[in-house]
């Protein structure tokens, strides 16, 4: 345990590893784009220089392993030459049932082809960051690297270090973004890595819905790191989607940072049920009064998946309130890891601050850490937590099969409510019909796989 | 209702009461440390071999450590070398045969703290053993105690006549290498209580240590070690002053409770060193290490805690839930006010079947204090059908005070349930309205609320000091309202 405010540097130097794959990087695109993106990417690499891979040790990372990520090349992918066949097929919502601006991206590289942006209202943008960075550069200077923390996270000093391409979101003040952006992110090549950048500006007023989707081609394991920027000004709402769906030999590092203003609303959303080693940082900041936050997650793990979100909603203004509600399904031998935190600075007086982490275990081998924790250096707030872990209510399972519904459909209908909490939240109709639909299937592989949880029965009412 | 705000209202100013420096000759080794200083140490308590081994082992192991750093606690470090590790009474020689030989002084002393040391006083159902600095210097109704087989002495004592026990019990539960402040302690601790309940027994009145620092710039290392046999029963009360400096001093104590079958073990604390003055200047580091063992079937250990003083507390009362339907319980109050920093909280490790943990904690914080609650509750594996709860409360009084709270779940088994649940807030302007428009002034409104708000760990407290804990409750409540 450490004190958890002071994001202390880890001990160990920064392998050879990242650095030499930069100077190589640095030769080939640093001369592309703008000057004052090589100035941010070289600050990129002298940050992680001096943070290097957190150590096994440090608080933050006690749970999930940092060695297997720094163990990997970082040589960032070449962009794909071919064109891959069944790429579009990759999502969680087919064309046809989401009107979207879509954007994907394979290997952190820009497809223009399997791409589509749907017509826009003037100076609103939807691009990738590759274009912005040439045709938009001043606009794009403004804003990127401005939320993220590269100074105290190493992997999103990478990010920033080897930015090349990402998506690009602007809305000028008062716009409504008629249709959501479905960002896709492909991983096609193995043992290589891509640190997409989203960048989401919303200007006073403005409103946005934007899905970020990660998934993999093939079984091959892949590394992404991610890093997404959103600016909320003053009365603007930005809901934000995460999905991660990559393939179970995948690591993926997602960090999520938002900056927001007088009146803004954020709303998160993480879904995370693929990947072997999936880590989440999201991170509300408050910065002026009457901001809300929603931090909404589900993550499930089966085999041997590790599955790590950590949460900041930082209260830095008064009268801002955040909501947290983040569920878990842990099966087979894996790790669920929750760390939420609430801070409440000094004179963020009125605060209104509610967490609240749920955990299933559906093994005897799955395990859970969690750690919702609050600082709070304020005293007119309301702030509470509350974190379980456990499994289904019997008396439920036993009044449905009361009701003459079998057992193994009674835990699935009960674990179904229990994520259908969290999915419930997301604004995107479509999106929810369908990740009900995968978690049903996902339960029913789950549940009836051998040898799963010894169903304990009702004292004195087994049939 | 009356008793209540009497009491609070008492230390609506919050002085502090023990502040004052007893005169008397002490026998003092000189500061630093070494194992020449372990050695004198135990020479001056004339202890067999074995314990000697055991703190130069424990010494050697220390000097690889590195002092913690992770609590949420800022303080300049500490130089151990400065600190006097020994300093005794002079004239408590090998211990006073009875009461009678006590140096008056000290007996004036402790009846100045409210702690009677005549048999037949106030506290009568209460036997007590007095350390004062680094020894023992008086323990009331041993007698009447040794008839039903309980050993009850300063551990000085213990090594003497019950070398056995001592040997086989200690360190078993808090081993030299558990930490750092632990190492330091089996190093050089100088005296504490012992306390051996045989099987079946059931002890009929209330034990009880009271600590005392008197002498400047010692450090005071105590080691209290209670073991409960099969089928028996002990509750245990433990408190603790010392005198008003600008310095501060170390204390650096290390309980170790072991229940066999079907045992069980009430543990309570009154800490109330002196915490410093209204700038934080002076005040005592309290970094204790306190741990029972639920070895047995259905044993329960229980501790209690009330933290009003201290400089800085570093104290996490733990149970080790080995047996099987074995339960642990934490309730704790801990107050912090001006610059007074507290990182207290348990740890609850469920390793047997069916065992139960529950975990109560208020954390009051004023002035500049600064509260965190940390704790663990860890589900093994093998704790089939394991339970746990968890309530962390923090209460804000005035706006540069804070209250954190870091909570470590961690669940390896499907059919444990954990529950935690934390909420913070400051006494609510609806709250004092209603009690206002009944007719309350707003002083005795607050201080109705923050009793109500306590009054869950109170009712743990034998009966006798729920009302003395109840005192000590010395939040300055200037400021927590409007």
């Amino acid at each position: 345990m450490k004190s958890t405010l002071t994001h202390t540097a880890p001990a160990k130097p920064a392998p050879p590893g990242p650095l030499e794959a930069f100077e190589r990087f640095e030769k080939r695109a640093g001369h592309a784009g703008p000057p004052w993106l090589r100035a941010l990417r070289t600050s990129g690499i002298s940050y992680f220089g001096e943070l290097g891979f957190p150590a096994a040790h440090h608080e933050d990372w006690r749970f999930t392993t940092p060695s297997v990520l720094a163990e990997r090349a970082y040589a960032p992918a070449p962009r794909p030459d071919v064109q891959i066949p069944g790429v579009a097929s990759l999502s969680l919502v087919p064309d046809g049932e989401l009107e979207a601006h879509r954007l994907v991206f394979v290997d952190g590289h820009f497809a223009p082809r399997l791409s589509r942006v749907l017509p826009l209202e003037p100076e609103q943008v939807v691009t990738n960051l590759r274009e912005a960075l040439e045709f938009q550069s001043s606009l794009v200077e403004s804003f990127l690297g401005r939320a993220a923390r590269h100074e105290t996270s190493a992997f999103a000093a990478l990010n920033t270090a080897f930015l090349e391409d990402g998506a690009f979101v602007y809305l000028p003040a008062g716009r409504e973004l008629a249709a959501p952006v479905h960002l896709l992110f492909v991983s096609s090549q193995p043992g290589v890595v891509s640190h997409p950048r989203v960048l989401v500006v919303a200007r006073a007023g403005a409103r946005a819905q934007v899905i970020e989707e990660y998934v993999s081609l093939g079984e091959q394991a892949g590394f992404t790191n991610a890093v997404t920027e959103i600016a909320a000004g003053p009365g603007a709402q930005v809901e934000h989607v995460r999905l991660q769906r990559e393939n179970g030999a995948s690591l993926h590092v997602g960090t999520v940072e938002a900056r927001q203003y007088k009146d803004s609303r954020v709303l998160s959303h993480s879904v995370s049920t693929g990947a072997r080693l999936a880590r989440h940082n999201i991170h509300l900041r408050f910065e002026e009064p009457g901001c809300e936050g929603v931090l909404n997650g589900l993550y499930t793990g089966a085999g041997d998946q590790l599955v790590d979100h950590h949460t900041i909603a930082d209260h830095r203004s008064p009268h801002c309130q955040s909501h947290e509600f983040y569920h878990g399904i842990l099966s087979g031998r894996s790790r669920g890891v929750f760390n939420g935190r609430i801070y409440v600075r000094q004179d963020a007086q009125k605060t209104d601050a509610k967490q609240t982490n749920r955990n299933l275990l559906l093994s005897n081998e799955a395990t859970v850490y969690t750690k919702p924790q609050l600082e709070i250096w304020a005293d007119d707030v309301k702030c509470t937590h509350g974190a379980t872990v456990g499994q289904l209510d019997e008396n439920a399972v036993f009044y449905l099969r009361s009701r003459g519904i079998g057992e193994a459909r009674a835990r699935r209908m009960l674990i179904g409510a229990f994520a259908s909490e969290t999915i419930g939240r997301i604004g995107v109709e479509a999106l929810r019909a369908r990740l009900d639909e995968t978690l049903q299937a996902w339960l029913a592989e789950e549940l009836a796989a051998p040898g799963p949880l010894p169903l304990p029965h009702p004292p004195g009412l087994t049939t | 209702m009356n008793t209540n705000n009497d009491t609070i209202q008492g230390l609506v100013g919050g002085d502090y009461k023990y502040g004052f420096v007893t005169d008397v000759e002490a026998d003092a080794v000189a500061p630093g440390l070494n194992e020449g200083v372990i050695a004198a140490i135990s020479r001056k308590k004339n202890e067999p071999g074995f314990m000697l081994d055991w703190r130069l082992k424990a010494y050697r192991h220390w000097l690889t450590l590195q002092e913690p750093r992770w609590a949420n606690l800022r303080y300049p470090p500490i130089d151990y070398q400065s600190i006097v590790y020994y300093s005794a009474p002079k004239k408590a020689g090998q211990g006073p045969k009875s009461l009678a030989e006590v140096d008056p002084k000290l007996l004036e002393t402790y009846e100045r703290l409210g702690i009677p040391l005549h048999e037949r006083e106030r506290l009568a159902g209460v036997a007590v053993d007095a350390v004062f600095d680094s020894v023992s210097v008086a323990t009331t109704f041993r007698e009447k105690l040794a008839e039903l087989g309980i050993v009850f002495c300063s551990f000085s004592e213990a090594v003497q006549q019950h070398p056995d026990l001592v040997r086989k019990y200690l360190g078993t539960v808090v081993p030299y290498t558990d930490n750092y402040f632990a190492a330091l302690n089996a190093a050089v601790f100088s005296d504490g209580s012992f306390c051996y309940i045989p099987k079946g027994v059931r002890c009929p009145m209330e034990l009880s240590t009271y600590f005392r620092i008197n002498a400047a710039n010692t450090g005071q290392f105590e080691r209290t070690l209670i073991v409960a046999e099969e089928g028996s029963r002990v509750s245990y009360l433990e408190g603790c002053t010392a005198p008003m400096r600008d310095e501060n001093q170390l204390h650096a104590a290390v309980v170790e409770l072991l229940a066999l079958d079907r045992a069980e073990i009430k543990y309570s604390t009154v800490q109330n060193w002196y915490p410093g003055d209204a700038q934080g200047r002076g005040g005592i580091y309290n970094f204790v290490t306190k741990r029972g063992l639920c070895k047995g079937r259905e044993s329960k250990i229980s501790w209690t805690q009330v933290e009003t003083g201290s400089a800085i507390t570093w104290k996490y009362p733990s149970c080790v839930l080995l047996g099987e339907n074995s339960t642990g319980e934490f309730y704790s109050v801990a107050v912090t006010n001006h610059y007074q920093q507290a990182d207290t909280g348990t740890k609850m490790i469920h390793i047997g079947r069916n065992t139960r943990s529950t975990i109560v904690s208020k954390g009051i914080s004023a002035g500049h204090g600064q509260n965190s609650y940390r704790g663990l509750v860890r589900i093994r594996k093998s704790a089939e059908n394991a339970r746990n709860f968890s309530q962390c409360d923090s209460l804000l009084l005035g706006d540069r005070c804070g209250a954190h709270t870091f909570p470590y779940l961690e669940a390896a088994n499907p059919t444990a349930r954990v529950e935690h649940e934390a909420t913070t807030s400051k006494i609510g302007e609806d709250q004092i309205f209603y009690c206002n428009q009944r007719g309350l002034a707003t002083q005795d409104a607050v201080n109705m609320i923050v009793n109500g708000y306590c009054k869950e760990v109170f009712k743990q407290l034998p009966m006798e000091f729920a009302v003395e804990a109840q005192k000590l409750l010395g939040v300055s409540l200037d400021g927590s309202v409007g």
